[in-house]
């Protein structure tokens, strides 16, 4: 292989791994869209290249900096819940189009068929380490994860359920912020998902957030930093205004660990950052905390 | 009813001499008493708070304030407020809540401020925070978008039990501009996002974002403002006794309920 060749596929893997991976592991159908596996992988923080192979079994992150890079919700669920303890809530809810915007019904149809998932958010049931909890998991590869009707109601619905059934909640955040394509009805979702964290709240029950890569706009405004307790992902970005616009308005670079999770922890936003392989002891010590009881029966750790 | 378009609307709100908050609230409020700081790290121009009395009853006024000429504008950041405005906000709602005050907030920014300071001092926190406050407050609350209700910025003062919009005020999500920088990649495309994003009072109104819409003179409200003024009068002096009558408890049920019932997607039963 060229030189040149190298480095094509290092730019092609890069790329690739904002889109979604194939695993040949696992059992679920496979997604639409087959990118093939590539040798290597790419930081987009240090820009080191490690072989694919050494990145993935360090759970995608990077092992020269420690970026906790972006997963798809499969994977996220794998490496967070008991297994097979995961029951879908809300599986059924799809998009409309609210102010005809053009194309984004094709869109939408386009990222359900290459994500293997009909919206941004997949919420549901689950144990970790026993603890039953309802979990939702964000995945940028959908539209970035952006929050539209059907982010805002799922989430919404999620915490009307742990209300009702007296759980905690876990959300693995991630977005670029509001759904622009759904106008104002996405900017409402702000509203209504922060109303439903108020009930779950004043019923005593406990709201943990995991910021991960990336927590920025209308979601920071809103459900992401309204956790009882804030863990973030090292590395990740968490902001409220986009690194540009910020730049346009100050007329000058901005420093690289602006909005880092390492960030938000000296200014005072975030508890504490937390990697990726101590995810899963660190959420049961806080339900254990918080007085949370363990269910009975084993069915094994987390899958991954 | 006003048949302007988005675009002459977004013209119209961004005149020179549209009244703002320094002309209503003196017309509007007696008494008025304006209250400074958030307690925590400073005191933001671009939101005014205070108390006063409309009619006869003691309110608590929470404003974004557009400035009338540029040295106004400076001082109150072209009314894009940092985190310790909304802070203020906060803490005088939270005030408002202890004396059973109605709390009026008049909402005007083309949204809350991007800067490295509002970063650090966590604008995503400080609007997040409000959103969830305000809809378990136990007082009623008015919000009255008087020109640009822009995004989060805007929103953090409007959850409220009813919104009203000027006849020619926007509400949206982004900045025409920027839907159309980002959507588009094409700045100059403002006036067609402006018409397809849907943002003005009637579209929200169809929407149930907002329930109220107040009428403005022929032109503008520049053109007559003490007639907007009475205008803006004649609708609070309504709701504000109705709002003020609803037991506490169905007010939040009914608060709750005005957004949770907004959204719009499709749902396949039996998955």
């Amino acid at each position: 292989m060229a030189l040149e060749d190298l480095f094509k596929v290092v730019k092609d893997r890069s790329m690739a791994d904002t889109k979604p991976k194939t695993d040949t592991k696992q059992k679920k159908p496979a997604r639409g869209v087959e990118i093939p596996k590539g040798l290597l992988f790419k930081c987009p923080r240090c820009g080191t290249v490690v072989y694919r192979d050494e990145f993935e079994r360090s759970r995608s992150v990077c092992t020269a900096c420690g970026y906790h890079s972006r997963i798809n919700y499969r994977e996220r669920l794998e490496m967070t819940a008991d297994k097979d303890t995961f029951e879908e809530l809300d599986a059924g809810l799809t998009s409309l189009n609210p102010i005809d915007f053009p194309g984004y019904e094709e869109k939408i149809e386009e990222l359900q068929k290459s994500c293997g998932m009909k919206e941004a958010v997949v919420t549901g049931v689950c144990k970790i380490h026993r603890y039953k909890c309802v979990i939702g998991i964000m995945d940028s590869n959908f539209m970035m994860a952006s929050m539209g009707s059907v982010v805002g109601e799922k989430i919404t619905r999620a915490f009307e359920y742990a209300t009702e059934h007296k759980l905690p909640v876990v959300l693995f955040t991630a977005s670029g912020g509001a759904r622009m394509q759904e106008g104002i009805i996405s900017l409402m979702q702000m509203a209504k998902t922060s109303g439903a964290i108020a009930r779950h709240s004043e019923a005593g029950q406990l709201y943990v957030t995991v910021m991960t890569d990336p927590t920025t706009g209308g979601v920071t405004a809103s459900f992401a930093s309204l956790g009882d307790i804030i863990i973030a992902e090292p590395k990740v970005l968490i902001g409220f205004a986009g690194r540009r616009v910020i730049e346009g308005t100050i007329k000058q670079k901005l420093p690289d660990d602006f909005q880092s999770a390492e960030f938000m922890l000296e200014n005072g936003f975030v508890d504490m950052i937390v990697e990726r392989r101590i995810m899963r002891p660190t959420l049961s010590k806080i339900f254990r905390t918080h007085g949370y009881t363990r269910t009975e029966e084993y069915r094994g750790g987390a899958a991954k | 009813m006003s048949s302007l378009t988005a675009t002459q609307r977004l013209a119209l709100i961004r005149e020179k001499g549209r009244p703002t908050v320094r002309d209503y609230i003196p017309a509007l409020f007696n008494n008025f008493l304006e209250l400074h700081g958030d307690r925590h790290f400073g005191d933001d121009a671009a939101i005014i708070g205070g108390i006063g009395m409309f009619d006869s009853s003691p309110v608590t006024v929470i404003a974004q304030v557009k400035g009338r000429n540029l040295d106004e504008n400076k001082h109150s950041n072209f009314s894009m407020p940092h985190p310790e405005g909304y802070r203020k906000a906060l803490r005088l709602a939270k005030q408002a809540e202890k004396f059973h005050r109605p709390v009026i907030c008049l909402v005007d920014t083309p949204g809350a401020f991007c800067g490295i300071e509002a970063e650090k001092r966590g604008q995503g926190e400080a609007i997040a925070r409000n959103l969830m406050e305000f809809m378990t407050l136990k007082t009623p609350i008015i919000s009255i978008v008087l020109g640009e209700g822009g995004s989060g910025g805007a929103l953090a003062l409007a959850v409220c039990d009813e919104l009203a919009m000027l006849e020619n005020a926007l509400y949206s999500v982004i900045s025409p501009r920027g839907f159309a920088s980002i959507l588009w990649k094409d700045a100059s495309r403002e006036s067609e996002a402006a018409e397809l994003m849907k943002i003005t009072a009637e579209d929200l109104l169809r929407f149930g974002v907002c329930e109220h819409i107040i009428e403005e003179p022929e032109g503008g409200a520049h053109i007559d403002p003490g007639l907007t003024t009475e205008n803006i009068a004649e609708y609070i002096s309504e709701a504000l006794p109705r709002l003020k009558a609803v037991p506490t408890e169905e007010l939040l049920n009914r608060r709750y309920d005005k957004f949770r019932r907004i959204g719009v997607f499709a749902e396949e039963s039996g998955i």
